[in-house]
């Protein structure tokens, strides 16, 4: 028989779990933290002045132009709501899978997924160039007929997904979140302390009735949580596939959108988890480097899922017989932004091929590096698909080049500063891994006596 | 809230242990005890003869709501209100309109099932009597109210230092 590894290292007693997992909450931040933190706020500074300007002047300060009117707020909104997917992936499919050792590595990847979509969720709202006319995104009743949307277009398809996936992430991380509050609550020394975490608990106690129902609801939601965290990038992909451009016009979309979101978050928790890590050494007994290879292996299959995309498109385009469609693939391959083709194909398929190789697979600096890559990679992917599909359609006479701009870098840079603001403070005050959810697991792989089986 | 009630509690500092009381106690035929663990304990729900929860029939009816609903939003904006050709497309264009009536579908059934938590809970309590602070840590409990048939003070005591109890301790409120 094949002897599973222990999900949780070192001898652990119930009591080092809530120890160890509070003690980040409870104690003052590190120098390493403090600098990190400080950093990235002035990033969020920063980026909160560069969208003031934007809004105050204009869309135009982007590099959008004709026929480019997509850039980089669609190119990062798509990359950021991307990143969300793993979190999900980990918190709900692996969960009806009985993957156990996602748990204790859920909370901080669904906590990727609740920043990662509200940094991402911005973008389409400041691309629509008025932002204070947002709310006519939504179907309300008004003096102008009523005009209602127009729910036969992809874009309002999104407002419906991308708002219904960021309110059922964050009720589902929520709800996870409710009895390690408790723990917290009633770990409190001071009273703001016992305040606070008492109000985020909502008086939380742990009866085996109360937990029964909500053992009921996690699955539940997981469940919910499953078909929608697939339909949310789906509709994502629909925005371009649902138009005739060539280069978006094409059914494999879906779900090579979904293969390149789940490849990207993947990347994401990589980063996010070796920094963690680093920072909090106590970390390392429940993100173990077993916790770290398994992802690494999700790495490199959705990687040769998406270089199977790369490759499927290329063939489609030359077999379709479509003149316009092979002269789109052509030029992304060969054309003025050939660059920027190799580089995404470069960093998402060849780079996690490295993974074939279990040392690698085990190695931290290693995967830390191939993780940036594949963060890149991704970016560049969706920079390929929106830029250079449109840059170059069917009438030479309506082709042009993405005019990139400073406001466009700084929108980029930004929005990484907004989103490691929120989770450097998420690590400071929320348990980063599930307590409740990994002390039933610290006997898998020992011999203990206890009332579990299996 | 006056629900709280006094009663008695045990508590245990293993999981097996905690489980057996469980188990004696249902045997014994006490119906309103219950115990508090700071994980949900695997087998604690066959121990006390919990019955399965009801939280899917509300997931159910929530998730028929929402989809009505969205086929009602959609079609009576689209096609009844204020009609509008959009490329030559039919008024009432189903497939169109399935993303929407899909995460509707999906938001109606997630937020009434957690509605449904708090209420079968009891949530949100605001400032509940705690028996043991580290029963959300590393303790668990059983606690058997006043009302409780065949309740015996000094019975229960005993019952629960023979199952091996940390500690007996009376409560005043829970």
């Amino acid at each position: 028989m094949i002897k599973r590894n222990p999900l949780v290292l070192g001898n652990k007693t119930l009591k080092d779990v809530s120890d160890d997992i509070c003690a980040p909450v409870e104690s003052m931040p590190s120098g390493g933290w403090l600098a990190m933190f400080l950093s990235a706020k002035a990033l969020f500074i920063y980026y909160i002045i560069s969208i003031g300007i934007l809004i105050s002047t204009g869309i135009g300060l982007l590099g959008v132009n004709n026929p480019i009117g997509w850039g980089t707020m669609i190119v990062t909104f798509v990359f950021w709501i991307g990143i969300g997917h793993a979190g999900t992936l980990i918190s709900a499919i692996l969960f009806l899978f009985r993957q156990k050792w996602r748990t204790s590595v859920a909370r901080t990847a669904e906590a990727m997924t609740v920043f990662a979509v509200m940094t991402a969720g911005l973008f389409p709202l400041l691309h629509t160039g008025r932002p204070w006319f947002d709310y006519w995104l939504l179907p309300y009743p008004n003096q102008r007929g009523p005009l209602w949307t127009n729910f036969r277009s992809p874009l309002l398809w999104d407002v419906f997904a991308v708002s219904t996936y960021a309110t059922v992430s964050m009720v589902f991380w929520y709800i996870g979140l409710i009895p390690d509050f408790a723990t917290l609550r009633d770990r409190a020394q001071n009273k703001t302390r016992k305040l606070i975490y008492g109000i985020l608990s909502m008086g939380w106690r742990g009866s085996s009735r109360d937990w029964s129902h909500y053992e009921m609801l996690y699955l539940l939601l997981a469940g919910l949580s499953t078909p929608l965290v697939l339909s949310v990038h789906t509709i994502v992909s629909f925005d371009f596939a649902v138009s005739n451009l060539p280069g978006w016009h094409t059914t494999i979309f879906p779900p090579y959108f979904v293969a390149g979101a789940i490849f990207s978050g993947f990347g994401m928790v990589i980063t996010l988890m070796t920094l963690v890590r680093m920072g909090f050494p106590q970390f390392k007994d429940y993100i173990t480097i077993d916790h770290m290879e398994v992802m690494n292996k999700i790495i490199m299959t959705t990687g040769l899922l998406v270089g199977y995309a790369y490759a499927s498109e290329m063939f489609i385009a030359w077999y379709s017989g479509n003149p316009y469609e092979r002269y789109a693939f052509l030029n992304r391959a060969l054309g003025p932004y050939a660059w920027s083709y190799w580089i995404m194909v470069s960093c998402n398929v060849l780079s996690p091929q490295i993974f074939w190789f279990k040392a690698a697979r085990r190695s931290i600096p290693v995967m830390f590096v191939v993780s940036i890559f594949v963060n890149i990679g991704m970016w560049f992917e969706r920079f390929v698909i929106t830029v250079t599909s449109l840059h170059r359609d069917f009438l030479p006479s309506n082709w042009g080049m993405y005019g990139w701009s400073w406001m466009d870098t700084s929108i980029l840079v930004g929005s990484f500063g907004m989103f490691f603001t929120l989770f450097l403070l998420y690590l400071r005050l929320f348990p980063a891994v599930s307590i409740a959810e990994v002390k039933p697991v610290l006997h898998v792989g020992k011999d203990v006596k206890g009332g579990h089986h299996g | 809230m006056a629900k709280y009630q006094s009663g008695i509690a045990g508590i245990w500092l293993e999981e097996d242990k905690i489980l057996e009381a469980a188990r004696k106690c249902q045997s014994l035929g006490f119906k309103k005890f219950d115990t508090i663990t700071p994980y949900p304990v695997h087998g604690m729900e066959e121990a006390m003869e919990i019955k399965r929860s009801n939280i899917p029939y509300v997931t159910f009816v929530a998730g028929l709501m929402g989809c009505l609903s969205g086929l009602l939003l959609t079609w009576w904006t689209s096609a009844v209100s204020w009609p509008i050709n959009v490329g030559g497309k039919p008024m009432f264009s189903l497939p169109a309109f399935i993303p929407v009536i899909f995460e509707l579908t999906i938001l109606f059934a997630a937020l009434l099932s957690v509605a449904a938590l708090f209420y079968l809970c009891g949530l949100p309590k605001i400032n509940p009597p705690l028996i043991d602070p580290d029963l959300t840590s590393h303790k668990f409990a059983l606690f058997i109210p006043k009302g409780e048939v065949g309740y015996d003070e000094n019975k229960i005591t005993e019952l629960f230092k023979q199952l091996g109890a940390a500690e007996v301790k009376k409560v005043a409120e829970y």
